[in-house]
Protein backbone atom coordinates (compact mmCIF):
# COMPACT_ATOMS: atom_id res chain seq x y z
CA UNK A 1 0.00 0.00 0.00
CA UNK A 2 1.05 3.53 -0.80
CA UNK A 3 2.62 5.31 2.18
CA UNK A 4 1.73 8.86 3.21
CA UNK A 5 4.50 11.30 2.35
CA UNK A 6 6.31 13.86 4.51
CA UNK A 7 7.80 16.68 2.46
CA UNK A 8 10.12 19.41 3.74
CA UNK A 9 9.83 22.61 1.71
CA UNK A 10 12.60 25.10 1.04
CA UNK A 11 12.13 28.65 -0.19
CA UNK A 12 14.93 29.65 -2.53
CA UNK A 13 16.04 33.14 -3.52
CA UNK A 14 19.00 33.81 -5.82
CA UNK A 15 20.12 30.22 -5.35
CA UNK A 16 20.14 30.39 -1.56
CA UNK A 17 17.77 29.09 1.13
CA UNK A 18 15.58 31.88 2.48
CA UNK A 19 15.13 31.91 6.25
CA UNK A 20 18.13 29.81 7.15
CA UNK A 21 17.87 26.28 8.29
CA UNK A 22 18.87 26.08 11.92
CA UNK A 23 19.42 22.42 12.71
CA UNK A 24 22.96 21.53 13.57
CA UNK A 25 25.58 19.78 11.52
CA UNK A 26 25.43 21.79 8.32
CA UNK A 27 28.50 23.55 6.99
CA UNK A 28 26.43 26.03 5.01
CA UNK A 29 22.78 26.14 6.01
CA UNK A 30 22.07 28.57 3.19
CA UNK A 31 23.13 26.14 0.49
CA UNK A 32 20.07 24.29 -0.84
CA UNK A 33 22.22 21.29 -1.77
CA UNK A 34 23.56 20.92 1.79
CA UNK A 35 20.07 21.18 3.21
CA UNK A 36 18.66 18.75 0.63
CA UNK A 37 21.33 16.21 1.58
CA UNK A 38 20.46 16.57 5.25
CA UNK A 39 16.75 15.95 4.58
CA UNK A 40 17.65 13.08 2.28
CA UNK A 41 19.60 11.52 5.17
CA UNK A 42 16.51 11.99 7.39
CA UNK A 43 14.56 9.94 4.85
CA UNK A 44 12.26 12.70 3.69
CA UNK A 45 9.88 11.16 1.17
CA UNK A 46 10.24 14.06 -1.24
CA UNK A 47 11.47 17.64 -1.18
CA UNK A 48 9.89 20.78 -2.57
CA UNK A 49 11.81 23.88 -3.64
CA UNK A 50 9.91 27.09 -4.22
CA UNK A 51 11.90 29.77 -6.00
CA UNK A 52 10.91 33.29 -5.05
CA UNK A 53 13.56 35.00 -7.19
CA UNK A 54 11.97 37.76 -9.17
CA UNK A 55 14.32 38.63 -12.01
CA UNK A 56 14.61 36.66 -15.20
CA UNK A 57 18.43 36.48 -15.28
CA UNK A 58 18.65 35.10 -11.81
CA UNK A 59 16.05 32.48 -12.61
CA UNK A 60 18.52 31.02 -15.07
CA UNK A 61 20.67 30.06 -12.11
CA UNK A 62 17.78 27.99 -10.79
CA UNK A 63 18.36 25.28 -13.39
CA UNK A 64 22.00 25.06 -12.39
CA UNK A 65 20.93 24.65 -8.79
CA UNK A 66 18.37 21.99 -9.70
CA UNK A 67 21.11 20.08 -11.48
CA UNK A 68 23.35 20.26 -8.43
CA UNK A 69 20.53 19.04 -6.20
CA UNK A 70 19.73 16.16 -8.55
CA UNK A 71 23.40 15.15 -8.53
CA UNK A 72 23.49 14.92 -4.79
CA UNK A 73 20.28 13.28 -3.65
CA UNK A 74 18.37 10.20 -4.73
CA UNK A 75 15.05 11.52 -3.50
CA UNK A 76 12.34 12.89 -5.77
CA UNK A 77 11.81 16.62 -5.65
CA UNK A 78 9.42 19.25 -6.98
CA UNK A 79 10.45 22.70 -8.13
CA UNK A 80 8.08 25.64 -8.44
CA UNK A 81 7.77 29.39 -8.18
CA UNK A 82 7.37 31.73 -11.12
CA UNK A 83 7.05 28.97 -13.71
CA UNK A 84 5.79 30.85 -16.76
CA UNK A 85 5.65 28.55 -19.74
CA UNK A 86 6.39 25.17 -21.31
CA UNK A 87 10.07 26.08 -21.74
CA UNK A 88 10.46 26.74 -18.01
CA UNK A 89 8.89 23.37 -17.26
CA UNK A 90 11.07 21.57 -19.77
CA UNK A 91 14.26 23.22 -18.46
CA UNK A 92 13.50 22.28 -14.86
CA UNK A 93 12.59 18.68 -15.73
CA UNK A 94 15.70 18.33 -17.86
CA UNK A 95 17.79 19.70 -15.01
CA UNK A 96 16.58 16.81 -12.85
CA UNK A 97 13.39 17.87 -11.07
CA UNK A 98 10.91 15.01 -10.74
CA UNK A 99 7.96 17.39 -10.84
CA UNK A 100 7.32 21.04 -11.60
CA UNK A 101 4.60 23.04 -9.90
CA UNK A 102 2.63 25.76 -11.63
CA UNK A 103 0.49 28.32 -9.84
CA UNK A 104 -0.26 31.85 -11.12
CA UNK A 105 0.35 31.08 -14.76
CA UNK A 106 -2.00 28.09 -14.69
CA UNK A 107 -4.80 30.33 -13.41
CA UNK A 108 -4.13 32.88 -16.14
CA UNK A 109 -3.63 30.32 -18.91
CA UNK A 110 -5.17 26.97 -17.92
CA UNK A 111 -4.06 25.58 -21.26
CA UNK A 112 -0.50 25.59 -19.91
CA UNK A 113 -1.54 22.64 -17.76
CA UNK A 114 -2.96 20.59 -20.61
CA UNK A 115 -0.06 21.46 -22.92
CA UNK A 116 2.49 20.48 -20.27
CA UNK A 117 0.67 17.25 -19.49
CA UNK A 118 0.55 16.33 -23.16
CA UNK A 119 4.27 16.94 -23.51
CA UNK A 120 5.66 15.58 -20.27
CA UNK A 121 2.91 13.45 -18.71
CA UNK A 122 0.57 14.04 -15.76
CA UNK A 123 2.98 12.55 -13.27
CA UNK A 124 5.36 15.51 -13.38
CA UNK A 125 2.91 18.42 -13.46
CA UNK A 126 1.78 19.76 -10.08
CA UNK A 127 -0.93 22.39 -9.72
CA UNK A 128 -0.11 24.64 -6.76
CA UNK A 129 -3.16 26.37 -5.26
CA UNK A 130 -3.04 29.12 -2.63
CA UNK A 131 -6.47 29.29 -1.04
CA UNK A 132 -8.08 31.61 1.49
CA UNK A 133 -11.39 31.27 3.31
CA UNK A 134 -14.20 33.44 2.02
CA UNK A 135 -17.90 33.59 2.75
CA UNK A 136 -18.81 30.92 0.24
CA UNK A 137 -15.84 28.58 0.65
CA UNK A 138 -12.25 29.17 -0.35
CA UNK A 139 -10.92 31.61 -2.92
CA UNK A 140 -7.84 31.10 -5.10
CA UNK A 141 -5.09 33.74 -4.80
CA UNK A 142 -2.21 34.25 -7.22
CA UNK A 143 1.03 36.22 -7.42
CA UNK A 144 2.38 34.76 -4.21
CA UNK A 145 -0.92 35.26 -2.38
CA UNK A 146 -1.22 38.95 -3.24
CA UNK A 147 -4.00 38.86 -5.81
CA UNK A 148 -7.49 37.42 -5.25
CA UNK A 149 -9.01 35.84 -8.34
CA UNK A 150 -12.66 35.29 -7.45
CA UNK A 151 -12.16 31.63 -8.39
CA UNK A 152 -13.47 28.92 -6.08
CA UNK A 153 -10.64 26.67 -4.91
CA UNK A 154 -12.66 23.44 -5.16
CA UNK A 155 -13.78 24.24 -8.69
CA UNK A 156 -10.24 25.16 -9.70
CA UNK A 157 -8.85 21.95 -8.20
CA UNK A 158 -11.38 19.90 -10.17
CA UNK A 159 -10.68 21.81 -13.34
CA UNK A 160 -6.92 21.43 -12.89
CA UNK A 161 -7.27 17.69 -12.37
CA UNK A 162 -9.46 17.55 -15.45
CA UNK A 163 -6.76 19.30 -17.47
CA UNK A 164 -4.39 16.54 -16.42
CA UNK A 165 -2.43 17.89 -13.45
CA UNK A 166 -0.94 14.90 -11.61
CA UNK A 167 -0.99 16.38 -8.13
CA UNK A 168 -2.27 19.36 -6.18
CA UNK A 169 -0.08 21.28 -3.77
CA UNK A 170 -2.67 22.96 -1.58
CA UNK A 171 -1.60 25.83 0.66
CA UNK A 172 -3.97 27.36 3.16
CA UNK A 173 -3.19 31.06 3.35
CA UNK A 174 -5.19 31.32 6.57
CA UNK A 175 -3.15 28.66 8.35
CA UNK A 176 0.27 29.19 6.75
CA UNK A 177 2.76 30.42 9.33
CA UNK A 178 0.35 30.00 12.27
CA UNK A 179 1.69 26.64 13.48
CA UNK A 180 -1.91 25.85 14.46
CA UNK A 181 -2.13 22.79 12.26
CA UNK A 182 -3.26 22.21 8.69
CA UNK A 183 -6.55 23.57 7.42
CA UNK A 184 -8.40 20.28 7.76
CA UNK A 185 -11.66 21.51 6.24
CA UNK A 186 -9.98 22.85 3.12
CA UNK A 187 -7.68 19.83 2.76
CA UNK A 188 -10.53 17.40 3.24
CA UNK A 189 -12.77 19.19 0.76
CA UNK A 190 -10.13 19.36 -1.97
CA UNK A 191 -8.78 15.85 -1.45
CA UNK A 192 -12.33 14.48 -1.72
CA UNK A 193 -13.12 16.58 -4.78
CA UNK A 194 -10.32 15.20 -6.96
CA UNK A 195 -8.90 11.77 -7.73
CA UNK A 196 -5.27 12.93 -7.93
CA UNK A 197 -2.89 13.12 -4.95
CA UNK A 198 -3.17 16.19 -2.72
CA UNK A 199 -0.30 17.64 -0.70
CA UNK A 200 -1.45 19.63 2.33
CA UNK A 201 0.58 22.72 3.14
CA UNK A 202 0.53 25.47 5.72
CA UNK A 203 0.27 25.38 9.49
CA UNK A 204 2.30 22.40 10.71
CA UNK A 205 3.63 23.18 14.18
CA UNK A 206 3.24 20.03 16.25
CA UNK A 207 3.41 16.28 15.75
CA UNK A 208 -0.38 15.96 16.11
CA UNK A 209 -0.86 18.33 13.19
CA UNK A 210 0.58 15.72 10.85
CA UNK A 211 -1.54 13.01 12.41
CA UNK A 212 -4.73 15.05 12.06
CA UNK A 213 -3.90 15.83 8.47
CA UNK A 214 -3.78 12.14 7.57
CA UNK A 215 -6.39 10.83 9.99
CA UNK A 216 -9.04 13.46 9.26
CA UNK A 217 -8.54 14.20 5.55
CA UNK A 218 -7.73 12.22 2.44
CA UNK A 219 -4.44 14.08 1.91
CA UNK A 220 -1.67 11.96 0.45
CA UNK A 221 1.22 14.05 1.71
CA UNK A 222 2.00 16.77 4.22
CA UNK A 223 4.43 19.55 3.46
CA UNK A 224 6.15 21.60 6.15
CA UNK A 225 8.97 24.09 6.44
CA UNK A 226 9.84 25.77 9.72
CA UNK A 227 9.09 22.78 11.96
CA UNK A 228 11.92 20.97 10.17
CA UNK A 229 14.20 23.90 9.42
CA UNK A 230 14.42 25.03 13.03
CA UNK A 231 15.12 21.50 14.18
CA UNK A 232 12.01 21.24 16.35
CA UNK A 233 11.50 17.80 14.90
CA UNK A 234 13.45 15.80 12.38
CA UNK A 235 11.61 14.20 9.49
CA UNK A 236 12.41 10.85 11.07
CA UNK A 237 10.79 11.84 14.37
CA UNK A 238 7.60 12.91 12.64
CA UNK A 239 7.50 9.68 10.65
CA UNK A 240 8.11 7.44 13.64
CA UNK A 241 5.37 9.23 15.57
CA UNK A 242 2.93 8.75 12.70
CA UNK A 243 3.83 5.09 12.30
CA UNK A 244 3.17 4.53 16.03
CA UNK A 245 -0.20 6.21 15.64
CA UNK A 246 -1.11 3.78 12.89
CA UNK A 247 -0.56 5.93 9.81
CA UNK A 248 0.99 4.08 6.88
CA UNK A 249 4.49 5.54 6.66
CA UNK A 250 7.79 4.47 5.15
CA UNK A 251 10.52 4.49 7.79
CA UNK B 1 30.62 0.29 -20.07
CA UNK B 2 26.90 0.92 -19.58
CA UNK B 3 24.99 2.61 -22.38
CA UNK B 4 22.39 4.94 -20.87
CA UNK B 5 20.04 5.69 -23.73
CA UNK B 6 19.13 9.36 -24.06
CA UNK B 7 16.38 9.51 -26.67
CA UNK B 8 14.78 12.75 -25.58
CA UNK B 9 12.27 11.28 -23.15
CA UNK B 10 12.79 13.07 -19.87
CA UNK B 11 15.84 13.70 -17.77
CA UNK B 12 18.50 11.04 -17.43
CA UNK B 13 20.56 13.00 -14.96
CA UNK B 14 19.54 11.07 -11.85
CA UNK B 15 19.87 7.68 -13.51
CA UNK B 16 23.37 8.56 -14.68
CA UNK B 17 24.36 9.76 -11.25
CA UNK B 18 22.98 6.64 -9.58
CA UNK B 19 24.84 4.34 -11.99
CA UNK B 20 28.07 6.26 -11.40
CA UNK B 21 27.78 6.24 -7.63
CA UNK B 22 27.46 2.45 -7.85
CA UNK B 23 30.73 2.33 -9.79
CA UNK B 24 29.32 2.11 -13.30
CA UNK B 25 31.17 3.60 -16.26
CA UNK B 26 28.34 5.34 -18.08
CA UNK B 27 28.03 6.51 -21.65
CA UNK B 28 25.00 8.69 -22.28
CA UNK B 29 24.15 8.07 -25.90
CA UNK B 30 21.57 7.77 -28.64
CA UNK B 31 24.05 6.24 -31.07
CA UNK B 32 23.09 2.66 -32.03
CA UNK B 33 26.76 1.72 -32.39
CA UNK B 34 27.48 2.74 -28.81
CA UNK B 35 24.56 0.67 -27.62
CA UNK B 36 25.82 -2.27 -29.66
CA UNK B 37 29.28 -1.97 -28.10
CA UNK B 38 28.07 -1.55 -24.50
CA UNK B 39 28.19 -4.37 -21.95
CA UNK B 40 24.89 -3.33 -20.43
CA UNK B 41 21.99 -1.14 -21.48
CA UNK B 42 19.74 1.12 -19.43
CA UNK B 43 16.58 2.58 -20.98
CA UNK B 44 14.95 5.23 -18.78
CA UNK B 45 12.06 7.42 -19.86
CA UNK B 46 9.04 9.41 -18.82
CA UNK B 47 6.37 10.77 -21.11
CA UNK B 48 4.15 9.32 -23.77
CA UNK B 49 4.49 5.77 -25.13
CA UNK B 50 3.89 6.78 -28.77
CA UNK B 51 6.52 9.54 -28.68
CA UNK B 52 9.04 7.24 -27.04
CA UNK B 53 8.61 4.45 -29.62
CA UNK B 54 8.75 6.96 -32.44
CA UNK B 55 12.09 8.24 -31.12
CA UNK B 56 13.52 4.75 -30.61
CA UNK B 57 12.63 3.81 -34.17
CA UNK B 58 13.71 7.09 -35.74
CA UNK B 59 17.09 6.96 -34.04
CA UNK B 60 17.64 3.33 -35.02
CA UNK B 61 17.62 2.19 -31.41
CA UNK B 62 14.62 -0.15 -31.39
CA UNK B 63 16.31 -2.77 -33.56
CA UNK B 64 19.61 -2.51 -31.69
CA UNK B 65 17.86 -3.05 -28.37
CA UNK B 66 15.96 -6.07 -29.69
CA UNK B 67 19.16 -7.62 -31.03
CA UNK B 68 21.12 -6.92 -27.86
CA UNK B 69 18.46 -8.59 -25.77
CA UNK B 70 18.43 -11.57 -28.13
CA UNK B 71 22.15 -11.91 -27.44
CA UNK B 72 21.49 -11.88 -23.69
CA UNK B 73 23.01 -8.48 -23.04
CA UNK B 74 21.81 -7.24 -19.63
CA UNK B 75 19.09 -4.62 -20.11
CA UNK B 76 17.29 -2.50 -17.52
CA UNK B 77 14.15 -0.56 -18.42
CA UNK B 78 12.92 2.05 -15.96
CA UNK B 79 9.30 3.29 -15.83
CA UNK B 80 8.32 4.05 -19.44
CA UNK B 81 11.55 2.30 -20.46
CA UNK B 82 10.11 -0.85 -18.91
CA UNK B 83 6.66 -0.42 -20.44
CA UNK B 84 8.22 -0.17 -23.91
CA UNK B 85 9.37 -3.78 -23.55
CA UNK B 86 5.78 -4.93 -24.01
CA UNK B 87 3.75 -5.40 -27.18
CA UNK B 88 1.39 -2.46 -26.84
CA UNK B 89 -0.08 0.14 -24.49
CA UNK B 90 -3.56 1.51 -23.88
CA UNK B 91 -1.88 4.90 -23.87
CA UNK B 92 -0.56 4.50 -27.42
CA UNK B 93 -2.71 5.33 -30.39
CA UNK B 94 -0.22 4.69 -33.17
CA UNK B 95 2.76 2.70 -32.02
CA UNK B 96 3.42 -0.84 -30.94
CA UNK B 97 6.01 -1.52 -28.27
CA UNK B 98 9.30 -3.36 -28.64
CA UNK B 99 7.51 -6.66 -28.05
CA UNK B 100 10.44 -8.15 -26.16
CA UNK B 101 8.01 -9.30 -23.47
CA UNK B 102 4.54 -10.61 -24.19
CA UNK B 103 1.79 -8.49 -22.70
CA UNK B 104 0.21 -5.05 -22.65
CA UNK B 105 0.38 -1.81 -20.69
CA UNK B 106 -2.88 -0.64 -19.11
CA UNK B 107 -4.18 2.45 -17.36
CA UNK B 108 -4.65 2.23 -13.60
CA UNK B 109 -8.45 2.06 -13.19
CA UNK B 110 -10.30 4.96 -11.56
CA UNK B 111 -11.69 4.17 -8.15
CA UNK B 112 -10.92 4.92 -4.54
CA UNK B 113 -7.23 4.95 -5.28
CA UNK B 114 -5.59 8.06 -6.61
CA UNK B 115 -4.08 8.22 -10.07
CA UNK B 116 -1.21 8.90 -10.78
CA UNK B 117 0.13 6.33 -8.33
CA UNK B 118 2.65 8.63 -6.74
CA UNK B 119 4.92 8.05 -3.79
CA UNK B 120 6.57 5.26 -1.84
CA UNK B 121 5.03 1.82 -2.05
CA UNK B 122 6.16 -1.70 -1.22
CA UNK B 123 7.30 -4.45 -3.52
CA UNK B 124 6.23 -8.04 -2.87
CA UNK B 125 9.00 -10.21 -4.19
CA UNK B 126 8.21 -13.36 -6.18
CA UNK B 127 10.69 -15.68 -4.50
CA UNK B 128 10.40 -18.32 -7.21
CA UNK B 129 11.92 -15.93 -9.70
CA UNK B 130 15.02 -15.38 -7.60
CA UNK B 131 15.68 -12.16 -9.50
CA UNK B 132 19.34 -11.07 -9.23
CA UNK B 133 18.20 -7.44 -9.38
CA UNK B 134 16.64 -7.98 -5.95
CA UNK B 135 19.67 -9.52 -4.32
CA UNK B 136 19.74 -8.35 -0.69
CA UNK B 137 16.44 -6.45 -1.00
CA UNK B 138 13.90 -7.40 1.64
CA UNK B 139 10.34 -8.37 0.80
CA UNK B 140 8.15 -5.32 1.42
CA UNK B 141 10.89 -2.77 0.72
CA UNK B 142 9.64 0.71 -0.22
CA UNK B 143 10.47 2.23 -3.61
CA UNK B 144 9.31 5.41 -5.37
CA UNK B 145 6.54 5.24 -7.97
CA UNK B 146 5.21 7.95 -10.26
CA UNK B 147 2.96 6.58 -13.03
CA UNK B 148 -0.57 6.17 -14.38
CA UNK B 149 -0.02 3.03 -16.47
CA UNK B 150 1.15 -0.43 -15.45
CA UNK B 151 2.32 -3.55 -17.30
CA UNK B 152 0.32 -6.75 -17.60
CA UNK B 153 2.71 -9.51 -18.66
CA UNK B 154 1.13 -12.50 -20.38
CA UNK B 155 3.78 -14.84 -19.07
CA UNK B 156 3.37 -15.17 -15.31
CA UNK B 157 6.95 -16.30 -14.94
CA UNK B 158 8.42 -12.91 -15.87
CA UNK B 159 6.85 -11.31 -12.77
CA UNK B 160 9.66 -10.71 -10.29
CA UNK B 161 7.72 -8.44 -7.92
CA UNK B 162 4.26 -6.95 -7.50
CA UNK B 163 2.80 -3.89 -5.79
CA UNK B 164 -0.67 -2.98 -4.44
CA UNK B 165 -2.47 0.19 -5.39
CA UNK B 166 -6.14 -0.62 -5.69
CA UNK B 167 -5.02 -3.36 -8.03
CA UNK B 168 -2.12 -5.76 -7.63
CA UNK B 169 0.24 -4.95 -10.50
CA UNK B 170 3.63 -6.07 -11.74
CA UNK B 171 6.33 -3.71 -10.50
CA UNK B 172 9.42 -5.66 -11.60
CA UNK B 173 9.82 -7.92 -14.62
CA UNK B 174 12.66 -10.30 -15.30
CA UNK B 175 13.27 -12.63 -18.21
CA UNK B 176 16.79 -13.91 -18.82
CA UNK B 177 18.95 -10.79 -19.18
CA UNK B 178 15.99 -8.41 -19.41
CA UNK B 179 14.97 -6.46 -16.32
CA UNK B 180 12.38 -3.76 -15.88
CA UNK B 181 11.15 -1.64 -12.97
CA UNK B 182 7.92 0.34 -12.97
CA UNK B 183 9.27 2.48 -10.12
CA UNK B 184 12.31 4.76 -10.12
CA UNK B 185 15.32 3.07 -8.51
CA UNK B 186 17.30 6.28 -9.09
CA UNK B 187 14.84 8.11 -6.83
CA UNK B 188 14.44 5.38 -4.23
CA UNK B 189 17.28 6.26 -1.86
CA UNK B 190 19.23 3.29 -0.43
CA UNK B 191 16.93 0.53 -1.72
CA UNK B 192 17.04 1.98 -5.23
CA UNK B 193 20.80 2.32 -5.27
CA UNK B 194 21.13 -1.31 -4.15
CA UNK B 195 18.96 -2.37 -7.09
CA UNK B 196 21.13 -0.37 -9.48
CA UNK B 197 24.26 -1.78 -7.86
CA UNK B 198 22.85 -5.28 -8.39
CA UNK B 199 22.20 -4.55 -12.05
CA UNK B 200 25.81 -3.49 -12.48
CA UNK B 201 27.37 -6.32 -10.49
CA UNK B 202 25.23 -9.44 -10.57
CA UNK B 203 22.87 -9.15 -13.52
Amino acid sequence: MLAKRIIPCLDIKDGRVVKGVKFVGLKDAGDPVEVAKAYDAQKADELTFLDITASFEKRKTLCGLVERIASNIFTPFTVGGGVADIDDIRDLLNAGAEKVSVNTQAVKFPQLLSDAVKKFGSQCIVLAIDAKKCSLGWEVYINGGRTPTGIDALEWAKKGAGLGAGEILLTSMDFDGTKDGYDLDLTDAVSKAVNIPVVASGGAGKLEDFYNCFAKTKADAALAASIFHYGEYSVGEVKEYLREKGILIRL
Amino acid sequence: MVALIDYGMGNIHSVKKALEICGGKVLVTNNPEDVLAAEKIVLPGVGAFDDAMRELEKQGLALVIKNAVKNNKPFLGICLGMQLLFEKSEEAKAKKGLGILKGVVKKIPKGDFKVPHMGWNQIKINKEDNCPLLDGIIDGAYVYFCHSYYPVPHEIKVIAATTEHGINFTSIVHKKSVYGAQFHPEKSQGVGLKIIDNFLKVC
